[in-house]
């Protein structure tokens, strides 16, 4: 009987993501060049904000996936702390980083496209915020993996952090709310893509996100298989040394 | 239980540090905001909530690696855990003598420091009363940071790194009503989701700090 | 009451210590555990404490009947003898010291900090705090270490006398305590140290 937890064992899921990694990795490649080629020269400027709008089929897609890396990463530790199955724990820690790096991009781009929109660099609007709380709840988790020697304590101890996190993340999204509206009344500089996003914009940013869920999926893969081959060495160099 | 946290408190007050070394700190941290941002009290004025909350909070962050690190390196860690009381207990007898030894005393000093910052007069009963209710909230959060990281050889920095992000809700309700409060204008429903989160904190989060507790002790 | 353990494996960290760890100790009885250093006594006594979680086999006591000492004096320096029993004595439900204190002969310092002990005479307390648990079984690691030799006297009087109450003990000791009846373990048979079973990461290669 098949099942998914098979893929829990580690030479299982060695050797299929091998098998589906240079597949995720074109398609990735192909949405995002389709994607981006796409959005950056072949649709019209904003009649509001020029060609600055064009940010969005990088902002976007990063925002999004910044936000579904923390779930995956939810998702996976939950996995481990209910069914100890430890390629799910490395798969959380080796989304982690990307996650960051996806959290950095937005951001960045949001920076690089706020200058001009709004005459400066940063605003503390609540989504942007947010995203830079997200960004320091992603460097306290890495440090903490990267603190605890023993591979299954930091697991355990990340999962908690993980679960803890996530409500507090949640918790600080409707603070942030309450926080801008209560000191700034009236100001909605709203980052919402959908609320004036045309269809001409529309099919490419798809892609895009589709490209970007793809490249993290990619990633995640051949951080999860490097993260299983540091777990092999480090079992082997520990059975050299008993014997 | 009770004799937990007696001797909890007892060793907060014979070992000197615990129990002033926070107080200080908040009162030092609030005579310097004016040497870093000028003497004018209309600005004092308008800093001074937000500056006696961080404050409060880095005043709280201060003591919060000792809460079970002189118990798991002495050995009365692993005692405990295997006594009678149950971990969960033993966290919410930890974070209340954290509360007792630091957050108490900076809901006592903290008019003074009002003063100090003119925060204006309608001000203080929200500031007394946001930080009574709020700095629970932080002694339970940072005891389940110290219990994550009560293993790591020199975790104080980490600690910091992992708990001052789960302090902002805490931080943005807690200046909020005092912010409100010298404005004038309704601070309740501010106070009242920081008496939530403060709830909710002190019910689930024990429960955390345990099992990151029993991680590190096995 | 009695301790038995079945086909106990015990881990450290990442690494199997232990397995097929099979005894019983009767009320009454104790057991001194014998090995090298790094067998694995240590890890154990700890997994007997219930601090560590076994790999397989079991523990046939409760938990609750079990008091453990590690190398750890678990002391509080500022407190003073007396504080640091009466605490422990409260924690475990009890009210009276006072047999701990005659038994280790502590009464000379109760009102002195157990900072300004020495070495010795903290061990000392350590000790007396088994007989404030007023649990049955005791799992002690090592501990006669900086105790002197009339003190180690001291304390296997502590022990006979704990097991003519109907206690039982395990001890890892390296020293010959003198009790009369108690047997020894020698765990080097049972040290078998590779990776753990439930570590994915042990078995056969991949690529």
């Amino acid at each position: 009987m098949s099942s998914l937890w098979e893929y829990a064992n580690p030479r299982k899921f060695m050797s299929t993501s091998t098998t589906l990694l240079p597949w995720v990795s074109a398609i990735a490649g192909l949405c995002l060049v389709v994607g981006l080629v796409w959005g950056f020269f072949f649709t019209p400027d904003d009649f509001r904000q020029g060609s600055t709008v064009k940010i969005i089929y990088l902002h976007v897609p990063a925002a999004i996936m910044a936000i579904n890396a923390w779930l995956m990463m939810l998702v996976a530790s939950l996995v481990w702390v209910i069914r100890r199955h430890h390629v799910s724990a490395l798969a959380a820690k080796a989304a982690a980083p990307v996650g960051m790096i996806f959290t950095l991009i937005a951001l960045y781009t949001g920076a690089v496209w706020g200058q001009p929109m709004w005459g400066s660099w940063w605003e503390w609007d609540p989504r942007l915020t947010s995203f830079l709380i997200l960004f320091l709840f992603y460097l306290g988790y890495i440090a903490l993996w990267e603190a605890v020697d023993n591979p299954d304590s930091a697991a355990d101890l990340t999962s908690v952090l993980c679960l803890v996190g996530s409500v507090f993340a949640i918790i600080s999204r409707y603070a942030l709310l309450f926080w801008n509206q209560g000191l700034h009344q009236g100001a909605s500089l709203s980052l919402d893509a959908e609320e004036n996003v045309a269809d001409v914009f529309w099919y490419p940013l798809l892609i895009c996100i589709a490209g970007f869920g793809f490249l993290f999926l990619a990633l995640v893969l051949y951080r999860t298989q490097t993260e299983i081959r540091a777990r092999r060495v480090k079992a082997l160099i520990a059975q050299e040394r008993m014997t | 239980m009770i004799g937990l946290l007696l001797r909890d408190l007892n060793l907060a007050v014979r070992a000197g540090g615990g129990f002033g070394l926070g107080l200080a700190f908040f009162l030092i941290f609030a005579s310097l905001v004016p040497f870093g941002v000028g003497p004018e009290t209309g600005v004092l004025r308008v800093i001074a909530p937000g500056i006696l909350w961080l404050g409060a909070l880095f005043a709280c962050l201060l003591s919060l690696d000792r809460i079970f690190q002189l118990d798991w390196e002495d050995g009365s860690l692993d005692l405990l855990a295997t006594s009678p009381l149950p971990l969960e207990g033993v966290a919410a007898i930890k974070a209340l003598a954290h509360w007792i030894t630091t957050g108490l005393p900076l809901v006592a000093l903290a008019p003074v420091l009002g003063l100090l910052l003119n925060l204006p007069g309608p001000a203080f009963v929200w500031l007394v009363g946001s930080l009574a209710v709020g700095t629970p909230a932080l002694s339970a959060i940072g005891t389940f940071g110290a219990a994550l990281t009560v293993g790591i050889k020199r975790g104080g920095l980490l600690l910091s790194l992992l708990v001052l992000p789960l302090y902002v809700p805490t931080l943005i309700f807690g200046a909020l009503t005092v912010a409100r409060g010298a404005a004038g204008v309704d601070a309740m429903t501010p106070l009242a989701m920081l008496a939530g989160i403060t709830l909710a904190t002190l019910a689930t989060l024990p429960f955390a700090a345990a099992a990151a507790l029993r991680v590190n002790l096995r | 009451m009695q301790l038995v353990v079945e086909n106990l494996a015990c881990a450290r960290g990442a690494a199997q210590i232990l397995s097929g760890v099979v005894f019983s100790v009767a009320a009454g009885d104790a057991l001194i555990l014998r090995g090298p250093n790094g067998a694995g006594k240590t890890t154990l006594l700890r997994t007997l404490a219930g601090l560590t979680p076994p790999l397989e086999g079991h523990i046939r006591t409760a938990p609750e009947a079990i008091a453990y000492a590690g190398h750890a004096d678990g002391l509080k320096a500022s407190l003073t003898v007396a504080e640091n029993l009466s605490f422990w004595a409260r924690v475990f439900g009890a009210d009276d010291i006072s047999d701990a204190v005659d038994a280790f002969d502590l009464n000379d310092f109760l009102d002195r900090k157990a900072g300004e002990l020495s070495a010795g005479q903290k061990r000392r307390l350590s000790l007396a705090r088994l007989l404030v648990t007023r649990r049955p079984v005791w799992c002690l690691d090592e501990p006669t270490v900086s105790l002197d030799t009339a003190n180690v006297a001291r304390f296997a009087a502590a022990v006979q006398a704990h097991l003519a109450g109907g206690g039982s003990a395990v001890i890892a000791t390296h020293i010959d305590l003198g009790l009369p009846g108690a047997r020894t373990l020698d765990i080097t048979p049972f040290v078998a140290k590779r990776i753990r079973a439930d570590d994915p990461f042990g078995d056969e290669a991949f690529r």
